[in-house]
């Protein structure tokens, strides 16, 4: 008696509770993760590996590819140069009103897709702000690929400053100022003392965005004029081949999103592994300037 | 005074202050704050009765009803199995935990869509879960129940995610005090592991709730989309969008918009609050 009180176990579940949790929590993940997961192959190859190439290479497909590749291109780039600047100024100055930035970048993701489609409609739409001048110049922006960037940017706006902002406020400033006392020029120190540093989380943040940029439905439907063949990304294809009946056509193209998406992960645990302060921060849209570094 | 104007100087050691805050607002601008702003200009030319008699319309109380709902629900669930998974995944060892940790972020890098049409395609009469209830009289697909179903694997990640750094700070030697004082183990989780899971559990259902709220791919294909029946909120606005009807779907866009940002405030309070918990405990 005395004995299991001076040496409390501190894993003291009974096996049986043990092995009920595990349990419980594997059947949740296989019902609710792996069987969809199967599900997209196997519903893909229902016609045969031909049918599934033959949705690949229909020119439908490949033009919708092209217009992914296009959105995620653009609106990765720039989101990236965003990251960097937002955190640079956020992490190594002081200012007022910081707390009210910080938040203000992670707004995009409080925000409904479909919501986020439709503030660009207001904007450049026919009756919208600009959207008679844009007119008058004959350019098209809803309803075409001009919209469909706009809006895959706005849905992947925070990823990469909300990785960047609490690494680069924990590195503090220090190495930075002795790189500079020591004679080097601002864009010297940028790219030989915090590229260095940020390496790690700036990839990990372009992984995530890429994923979403690729991704995206709500926001790129609402603004898209699902033209076949010219306003129309990958998702927007699925859509469009599962609502004409074409089932496994629609899986085969999921597919190619679901092998996007398991190519995402293991970069994402490949990154985790190779620098372990990233771990947990995925995704989660934890407020940044709340988040414990 | 002395550190203000230290802290002055120390500003002026590092170059491209002005460029980068610079270039930081203009973007923030363009992208979010003009085209969001659109959102509430927009409707301010709405007058009241226009804006309440769309607004509070019969079908949309019932969207608002059913999203916040089955969000709701969707997040009770995942709390309670969330929970499970990230107490698994800290404490326990098994075969293919990695795999496990690796695969919970499934659900915010599958793209929506292919979620929806998953999920339509599984929960269907004739899909490899749907046919199991069919006999029973349940159908789970195109009924209020499948986006009750969407919205619980879309929400999955959060609660894990929250409460999983939490679990692995979560000092060993309290629950080892409780257990001297002869505390059992039922209640050691109740009274000293939980209270401290509290924020970081709160925090996890905020956003699920949040998130399932304005979910729109993964319910557009599971969901009949019938008014009063089986229509959440986005799909509402979708609506009117597809019919043209911006005025409306502005509206309605508001109404959602306050509602996040009330939860994004309610995500940070309850922030604040759990990492003033955690610095209390390490002190």
């Amino acid at each position: 008696m005395t004995q299991k009180i001076n040496t409390p176990n501190r894993m003291s579940e009974p096996p049986s509770v043990r092995l009920l949790l595990i349990g419980i929590a594997l059947a949740f993940i296989a019902l609710f993760l792996v069987l969809p997961l199967v599900s997209v192959f196997a519903e893909g190859l229902k016609q045969g590996l031909g049918f599934y190439f033959q949705s690949l290479r229909d020119p439908l497909t490949l033009s919708a590819i092209k217009l992914t590749l296009i959105a995620a291109g653009i609106s990765v780039p720039l989101n990236c140069i965003f990251g960097v600047c937002a955190a640079w100024c956020i992490a190594k100055f002081d200012f007022r009103g910081k707390n009210i930035l910080l938040t203000l970048i992670d707004l995009p993701f409080s925000i409904s897709p479909v919501i986020s489609g439709l503030i660009y409609v207001l904007v450049f739409g026919a009756q919208g702000w600009f959207g008679s001048w844009f007119f008058d110049h004959n350019i098209k922006i809803i309803f075409a690929v001009p919209g469909i960037v706009l809006a895959t940017i706005f849905v992947t706006f925070p990823f990469v400053a909300r990785e960047l902002i609490p690494l680069m406020q924990a590195q503090g400033r220090t190495e930075e100022e002795a790189a500079r006392v020591l004679g080097a020029s601002g864009w010297q120190t940028f790219w030989r003392v915090t590229i260095p540093n940020i390496k790690w989380g700036l990839i990990y943040g372009v992984i995530l965005c890429n994923a979403r940029a690729m991704g995206e439905f709500g926001a790129v439907s609402v603004v898209s004029g699902h033209i076949q063949g010219q306003t129309n990304t990958i998702p927007l294809h699925v859509q469009i081949l599962y609502e004409s009946n074409n089932f496994a056509g629609a899986f085969a193209v999921a597919s190619l999103l679901t092998f996007l998406a398991l190519v995402t992960l293991v970069l994402k645990t490949w990154v985790e592994y190779k620098n372990t302060a990233l771990r947990g921060t995925a995704f989660t849209p934890v407020p940044i300037g709340k988040r414990a570094v | 005074m002395a550190t203000r104007r230290l802290g002055a100087k120390k500003l002026r050691v590092l170059p491209g202050f002005r460029l980068t805050l610079g270039f930081t607002l203009f973007y923030l601008g363009l992208i979010v704050l003009i085209p969001l702003s659109a959102v509430f200009v927009k409707s301010s030319e709405l007058s009241w009765a226009q804006f309440s008699h769309t607004v509070f319309s019969p079908q949309a109380l019932a969207a608002y009803r059913l999203s916040f709902g089955a969000s709701f629900f969707a997040a009770v669930v995942n709390a309670i199995f969330g929970l499970i998974v990230a107490w698994v995944l800290v404490r326990y060892n098994f075969l293919g935990k990695k795999l496990v940790d690796a695969l919970v972020d499934l659900p915010f890098a599958l793209p929506t869509a292919v979620a929806g049409i998953t999920l339509a395609t599984l929960y269907a009469p004739n899909g490899w879960i749907g046919q199991l209830f069919a006999p029973l009289g349940i159908k789970i697909a195109y009924t209020q129940l499948g986006i009750f179903v969407a919205l619980t694997f879309i929400g999955l990640p959060f609660i894990v995610r929250t409460v999983q750094p939490v679990l692995e700070d979560f000092d060993p030697e309290l629950e080892d005090a409780a257990a001297s004082l002869g505390a059992n183990r039922w209640q050691i989780f109740w009274r000293v592991i939980f209270p401290t899971l509290t924020p970081a559990l709160l925090t996890g259902f905020a956003l699920a709730f949040a998130r399932a709220l304005g979910e729109y791919g993964s319910v557009v294909f599971i969901s009949s989309n019938i008014p009063m029946k089986t229509q959440i909120v986005p799909l509402l606005i979708m609506n009117e969008l597809d019919g043209f009807q911006y005025a409306k779907a502005t509206a309605l866009a508001v109404v959602m918009l306050v509602v996040s940002f009330l939860l994004l405030l309610a995500v940070n309070v309850l922030q604040w609050w759990s990492n003033r918990y955690n610095t209390n405990n390490l002190a």
